[in-house]
């Protein structure tokens, strides 16, 4: 086996896939209502990403995610690397923390709309909740965990705590930083998408899968599915990319 | 440990008369009254000692002596419980010291090359930028060294990161030098090879240098003065000076007071051992 051979293995469980709803297609294991060819659901999400309806839903749920991860990012970072420095305070906050992270962000929904009303707000801000606990979090335990040596070594160097705090924890908190960043943009994909679905949304990734299913559209609502799985798969390619030249050294 | 140990300083075979090796050479750092303690073990209690200047000492002793707690308490990466700790009469804080770890995958910091490492070291001393690497070109130069200084630390291998290590505690021109088992993660051929460069680096410096070492046969093929530890509450089982002359070579490892010596501090170490 050779190296550029294995490169496209993960094309054979595509092919499988593919093969299996193909067969499944033929031998009717469902009304062909509900599961289309392939190709038909292929179909639709060219020609609805090509310029259809599902490119500006497409669009609009990036947009309401990296709004959400955006937000909480500006909130979770600093609050979690002042959090982490302090480990006495992390400690006292640290059971509202895993309680809320722990509690699914869709039991927010009812709150957050009496808040701030059906609308993109609403929306964003529910998402970016889940998402800025996971990044607070993991900056926390990033910064919490910085290895003692090389702040002992910057202490020796003469460096004040300021310094140690600033050349050398932070850095040393970036690589759990970018893990809890991936993490929150895909939480804050899933909140976005199910907020699409029920509350008086008229657009988005989420409201298409929802319309498209209510009309027994399917190929569109396949279309939608795939477009929204390419989009959180892609998203966590993107992060992963910035991760690895901005944290070259992580897990070196 | 029985109620006595403390007191049985007699039992140890040697009374010392005082805090530095035997011929007295001049002290350049005197630990005075140093107590300390962990959860309520005494590591070190009324411990007197002086480590002379521009000369390298090896500690040696049992395991979970001390050795390495007593370099960190006298370059203050722990604090003393209380006691009195001098360089040339100055505090610490008033003098510049030079640590290198015997972790270097964690000492030097990834996110930087090997130069900016060492540059590192002295922007925190508030050296100017440029003056900054013109001096770490002229270590390197100085010593010798023929590494790629442009890669990271984890593109090197593990000698290579431990003498970047070493020339970042040394581009600040520290007054003392402490290594605490700098070469112990590193294979045997590395070893070899670090003990050599560290013996040119400490010949060139006369930089008064601080080993701790858990192998005998460097520690005294390195050292003008070899520091044994008792076991806790540590003490000095003895201090003997190495009297060999420099650069030492293959050839001292066969030289007979080289093994007399060797032989003499195994038994000191192998009595304090049994004694616990
Ligand atoms: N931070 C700490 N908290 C509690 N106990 C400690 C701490 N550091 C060291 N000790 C204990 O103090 C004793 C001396 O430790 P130290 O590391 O100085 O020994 P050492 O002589 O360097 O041992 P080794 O040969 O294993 O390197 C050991 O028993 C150790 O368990
Ligand atoms: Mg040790």
């Amino acid at each position: 086996m050779t190296k550029t051979s294995d490169r496209y293995l993960p094309l054979i469980g595509v092919a499988g896939l593919i093969l299996f709803w193909y067969i499944g297609y033929w031998v009717r294991i469902v009304d062909p209502v509900l599961l289309p060819p392939p190709h038909a659901a292929a179909k639709a999400l060219w020609e609805g990403m090509a310029g259809g309806k599902l490119y500006a839903d497409f669009a609009v749920t990036t947009l309401r995610t990296f709004a959400a991860i955006g937000i909480a990012a500006v909130i979770a970072i600093p609050l979690g690397i002042v959090l982490g420095a302090n480990e006495r305070l992390y400690r006292s906050v640290e059971f509202i923390i895993d309680f809320f992270r722990s509690t699914p962000a869709s039991a927010m929904f009812p709150l957050f709309l009496v808040i701030f009303g059906v609308g993109d707000r609403t929306k964003i801000f529910v998402a970016a909740f889940g998402a800025a606990l996971v990044i607070l979090f993991n900056v926390s335990y990033g910064v919490m965990n910085a290895r003692k040596t090389r702040i002992l070594a910057a202490k020796i160097m003469g460096a004040s705590n300021w310094r140690i705090m600033k050349d050398v924890v932070l850095m040393e908190s970036l690589p759990q930083t970018f893990v809890g960043l991936r993490n929150g943009i895909s939480l804050a994909l899933v909140i976005v998408v199910v907020a699409e679905m029920f509350i008086g949304s008229v657009n988005g990734i989420g409201n298409r899968v929802f319309t498209a299913q209510q009309m027994f559209e399917m190929p569109d609502m396949y279309a939608a599915i795939f477009a929204a799985g390419a989009l959180g798969y892609g998203l966590n390619i993107v992060f992963l990319m910035i991760e690895k030249s901005f944290v070259h050294w992580s897990g070196k | 440990m029985t109620m006595t140990a403390p007191l049985d300083t007699a039992a140890a075979g040697t009374i010392r008369l005082g805090p530095g090796p035997d011929d007295r050479p001049p002290a350049h750092i005197t630990v005075r009254g140093l107590h300390k303690q962990f959860n309520g073990t005494v590591i070190y209690e009324n411990f007197d000692l002086d480590i002379p200047r521009g000369k390298f000492v090896s500690v040696f002793g049992p395991n979970g002596c001390g050795k390495s707690t007593l370099i960190n308490l006298i370059s203050g990466l722990i604090p003393i419980d209380s006691g009195d700790v001098r360089f040339d009469g100055k505090t610490l804080a008033q003098t510049r010291i030079g640590y290198v770890f015997q972790n270097y995958r964690e000492a030097l910091f990834p996110w930087m090359t090997a130069f900016e490492n060492i540059v590192y070291a002295l922007l925190l001393r508030k050296v100017p930028k440029a003056e900054a690497e013109e001096k770490v070109h002229k270590l390197v130069a100085h010593l010798g060294v023929k590494i790629d200084l442009s890669l990271f630390p984890y593109m090197m291998s593990g000698g290579q990161q431990q003498l970047v290590s070493i020339m970042r505690a040394l581009v600040i021109e520290p007054e003392v030098l402490f290594l605490d088992e700098p070469f112990s993660a590193l294979d045997y051929e590395m070893t070899l090879f670090m003990r050599e460069q560290l013996q040119r680096i400490f010949e060139e410096t006369g930089t008064t240098m601080v080993l701790v070492s858990h192998d005998l046969e460097e520690a005294v093929y390195l050292a003008d003065y070899v520091l044994l530890l008792t076991r806790r509450p540590g003490r000095i089982a003895s201090y003997p000076r190495v009297d060999i002359p420099r650069p030492r070579n293959d050839a001292t490892l066969a030289n007979k007071d080289f093994v007399l010596l060797k032989a003499d501090c195994l038994e000191i170490f192998q009595r304090e051992v049994r004694r616990g």
